[in-house]
């Protein structure tokens, strides 16, 4: 199970991705600058966070048009596994990856702390490592998180299951309060319809390692290599893919 | 050739920025201000060509980069 690790420039959680997939998950990581042409030998693909060309124009805008980015498309078109974490969330959003967008925090404010999010769909390539309905605790970091669609977008994320990640409180009915952002229906996290690219403002990366107290987020990635080796194993139908 | 390109939200879509400045003004006497929307102003300098050309080229840079059609509309303007 290999990870390609994308690195723009102003990405700025690229090296805690290689942490926590490398030297705490013990995956081989390989890391790819966004001039290059090709993934290499890679099994998914991590788009990290960060302010990737200083956020200028909107977050994640230029990004899209670097040369590396249709090399994730194709990579996605083919089933590949991509994961966009905080500015990665925009740059799938922008590339027309994932719908929707991810606009000002309705608080302006830029928001650093962790929150609580519920895993709505525990049967993805990204989250069978968890219970449904399991909640966990996540950092967050943006200032440009408040995810907008139009109301038929979000009623397809909805009816299809494709809402991953919801900001939640402590209890169910706790989500108004939960939501730091202003996200409509409080997502944090979405994926396609195919559901091989997931996209989250939340760092998973960030709550990995022992060390820093929490460990929620290692189920991502453990998921991801779940998926890879269930994909390995029965080709096709894929298990994980919704 | 000079040329602009104005951006702005869609209708409908939240503008948490021109709502705070909205009330700003509202709360400081500004009682006849009723919506506040912000947008970008983007000004081109370009080679001397034919305004259709010129209308093309920035009706191609706005929808694919300078706009994001999700959530913004945008404008050319030519004097």
């Amino acid at each position: 199970m290999t990870f390609a690790v994308i690195t723009f420039p102003g990405s700025n959680c690229d090296r805690d991705c290689h942490h926590a997939l490398g030297a705490v998950l013990g995956y081989p990581v390989r890391a790819v600058f966004h001039k290059e042409h090709a993934l290499g030998a890679c099994d998914a693909v991590v788009i990290p966070g960060g302010f990737s060309y200083g956020d200028y124009l909107r977050a994640g805008a230029l990004a899209k048009l670097s040369p590396i980015m249709p090399e994730v498309r194709r990579f996605a078109e083919a089933g590949g596994l991509v994961i966009g974490i905080c500015n990665g969330f925009q740059i799938l959003c922008e590339a027309g990856l994932l719908p929707g967008a991810l606009i000002r925090n309705r608080s302006l404010r830029f928001v650093s702390r962790e929150v609580m999010l519920r895993v709505e769909n525990a049967h993805t390539a990204f989250t069978s490592q968890y219970e449904p309905a399991q909640v966990i605790t996540v950092p967050i970091a943006h200032g440009e998180g408040c995810y907008v669609a139009d109301d038929r977008t979000i009623e397809e994320l909805e009816a299809e299951e494709r809402v991953v990640f919801r900001y939640a409180g402590p209890r169910r009915e706790d989500v108004p309060d939960g939501n730091p952002n202003g996200s409509r229906h409080a997502i944090a996290g979405i994926i396609n319809a195919r559901g091989n690219v997931l996209g989250l403002m939340p760092h998973p990366e960030r709550v990995c390692d022992p060390l820093v107290g929490r460990t929620d987020g290692a189920s991502v990635f453990r998921s991801m290599a779940a998926a890879v080796a269930g994909l390995r194993r029965a080709d096709p139908p894929a298990v994980f893919v919704v | 050739m000079k040329a602009r390109v104005y951006v702005t939200y869609k209708p409908g879509v939240l503008d948490p920025q021109g709502q705070t400045v909205c009330q700003f003004l509202q709360n400081h006497g500004q009682a006849k201000v009723r919506d506040v929307r912000i947008g970008k102003l983007i000004e081109f300098d370009l080679e001397d060509m034919p305004r259709a050309e010129a209308e093309s080229l920035l009706t191609e840079v706005s929808s694919s980069l300078l706009a994001n059609p999700v959530i913004e509309t945008f404008r050319v303007e030519m004097p």
